[in-house]
C-alpha cells in the first residue's frame, strides 16, 4: 500500500522533471558553471587537499541548490490533494529517493566535470565513487527534510542554506576524510568504520525524516 | 522560597569555584602549566550548554506530543539560554587555545563541535523569527529543533571519537569527565563548579521564560 503510494509519487516526480527539464538542465549548468569559475581561479590543475576541499564545496553547494526545489514545485492546493489521498509518510519517502537519485546523477556528473576540468588525483576509483554515492544519499535525506522545512516557512531559498549547513557538516566532514584518503593509494577496506558511519547516519535521517515530516505536513 | 533555595546553591557554588579555582594547588603539566585552571571555568560552559539544550529538545518533543503553546516558549528560551553559554564556552575556549596552542582557533572535532551546534541554534532562532503565526511557528521549529538536536548528538558524541589526531583533551571516553590528567583536588572544584553552572542555567532559562510570557500577557493586555 505504502509502497504503491511511494512508487507513484516517485513517477510523477520524474515525469514532471523530464517534462519541464528547466531544473536538471539547470543543475548540470550550475556544475559546470562552478568547476569553470574554479578552473579559471585557479587556472589548471592543484594540489590534492585544495582538490579534495573544492570538490566537496562545490558538491555541498550544488546539492542544496538542486534540492531547494523539493516542495516548491507543489502548490497549497496540491498539498492539499496529496492530504487526502496519501500518507506523510509515502510523502516523504519519495521525495527522498527522488532527491536520492538527482543527487546522485549530480555528484557523477559533478565529478566528471571537475576531472574533466580540474584533473584528476583519485587514485582509488572504488573507494571515492563509493564515498560519493553514500554522500550524495546523505545530502538527499538531509536535505530534503530541510527543504520541507524551509518551504513550509515560506521563505525557502533564504533559509535554506543557513538551515542545513549546520546540520550537513558531520557528513561532509566524513566525506572528506574518506575521499582524501582515495587520493592516496589505500586499500578500498581501510575505511571501512567511516564508510559504516556514513550508512548509519543515511538511515538515522531517513527515520528522523519518517517520524517528524507528518508534523510539518498538518496545517 | 524553593526558588530561593536553587538560586543560593547555584550562586554559592560558582563563588566556591572562582575562589578555590585560583587557590587551589593545581598540578604543573607541561604546556598548560597555571591555565590549567580555565577548565573551571571553560568546561562547565559546555556542561551547562548542552544540559540546557536537553531541555531545549525534550521541550520541542512535548510540544509536537501536546501542540500545547507554553512548551514551544520553554523550547526557545533554552535554545536562546544555551546559545549564551554556548558563546561563554567558545570565549572562554579561544583565550586559553591561544595561550596553550598559539592560535585563537585549531583545527580539531571539538572546536568544530562547538562552532556547529552554535549555528544550528543561531539557524533555529533565524527560522523562528522568519514566521509570524504562532501555532506554524512552534511546529516548524520544534521540527527542526528534534532533527538538528539528534544530528547535533552524533557530531559532537560520536564523530570525535572516531577522528585521529585530536590534540584536545578528553577525546577518551566522555569529552571534559575523562579521568586522565585530573588529580583529585581539582575534582573537587571541577564537580561543584559543573553542577553550580548547571543549576544557575537552569535558573536563568526559567527567569527568561517567565519573562516571555510576561511579555505575551502585557501584548495581550495592550490589544
Amino acid at each position: 500500500m505504502l509502497w504503491n503510494e511511494v512508487i507513484s509519487l516517485i513517477r510523477k516526480d520524474i515525469r514532471l522533471e523530464l517534462r519541464q527539464r528547466w531544473a536538471l538542465n539547470g543543475i548540470l549548468l550550475y556544475v559546470f558553471s562552478t568547476v569553470f569559475v574554479t578552473y579559471l581561479a585557479f587556472s589548471g590543475r592543484i594540489d590534492a587537499g585544495p582538490w579534495n576541499a573544492l570538490f566537496w564545496i562545490i558538491m555541498l553547494f550544488a546539492s542544496v541548490n538542486a534540492a531547494s526545489k523539493s516542495f516548491v514545485q507543489e502548490n497549497n492546493a496540491r498539498q492539499l490533494m496529496y492530504y487526502f489521498l496519501v500518507s506523510p509518510q509515502a510523502v516523504i519517502l519519495s521525495k527522498i529517493l527522488y532527491n536520492l537519485l538527482l543527487m546522485m546523477v549530480l555528484g557523477l556528473m559533478c565529478y566528471g566535470v571537475f576531472v574533466l576540468f580540474m584533473g584528476s588525483w583519485v587514485v582509488n576509483q572504488a573507494l571515492f565513487v563509493v564515498a560519493l554515492l553514500l554522500g550524495s544519499s546523505g545530502f538527499a535525506g538531509i536535505l530534503t527534510m530541510v527543504a520541507a522545512i524551509a518551504g513550509r516557512s515560506g521563505n525557502n531559498f533564504a533559509l535554506m542554506a543557513v538551515l542545513s549547513f549546520p546540520l550537513v557538516l558531520p557528513l561532509l566532514l566524513t566525506l572528506m576524510k574518506v575521499s582524501a584518503a582515495a587520493l592516496t593509494p589505500v586499500a578500498f577496506w581501510s575505511h571501512a568504520g567511516n564508510l559504516l558511519v556514513l550508512v548509519l547516519l543515511n538511515a538515522l535521517v531517513v527515520v528522523l525524516g519518517w517520524v517528524l515530516f507528518p508534523y510539518l505536513w498538518r496545517d | 522560597m524553593k526558588e530561593n533555595l536553587w538560586k543560593w546553591i547555584g550562586g554559592m557554588l560558582i563563588i566556591y569555584s572562582i575562589i578555590a579555582g585560583l587557590l587551589i594547588e593545581v598540578p604543573d603539566l607541561p604546556v598548560i602549566h597555571e591555565s590549567i585552571r580555565n577548565l573551571f571555568y571553560h568546561v562547565c560552559m559546555w556542561f551547562a550548554m548542552i544540559v540546557i539544550m536537553g531541555i531545549s529538545f525534550v521541550n520541542s518533543l512535548s510540544f509536537l506530543r501536546t501542540f500545547d503553546l507554553r512548551y514551544d516558549t520553554m523550547a526557545a528560551e533554552a535554545a536562546r539560554t544555551g546559545l549564551l553559554f554556548g558563546f561563554l564556552g567558545i570565549f572562554t575556549g579561544m583565550i586559553w587555545a591561544k595561550f596553550t596552542w598559539g592560535d585563537f582557533w585549531v583545527k580539531d572535532p571539538q572546536l568544530n563541535g562547538a562552532a556547529v551546534t552554535i549555528l544550528i541554534y543561531v539557524a533555529y532562532l533565524v527560522l523562528r523569527s522568519s514566521m509570524d503565526e504562532e501555532q506554524k511557528r512552534a511546529r516548524i521549529s520544534a521540527v527542526y529543533a528534534v532533527f538538528a538536536f539528534v544530528l547535533l548528538i552524533v557530531f559532537i558524541g560520536v564523530l570525535p571519537r572516531m577522528s585521529e589526531g585530536s590534540i584536545h583533551p578528553g577525546k577518551d571516553g566522555s569529552p571534559g569527565l575523562g579521568v586522565n590528567g585530573l588529580d583529585s583536588t581539582m575534582r573537587l572544584v571541577f564537580y561543584p563548579a559543573i553542577a553550580g553552572w548547571i543549576v544557575t542555567g537552569v535558573l536563568i532559562w526559567k527567569i527568561r521564560v517567565r519573562l516571555s510570557r510576561l511579555k505575551e500577557r502585557v501584548a495581550e493586555l495592550q490589544d
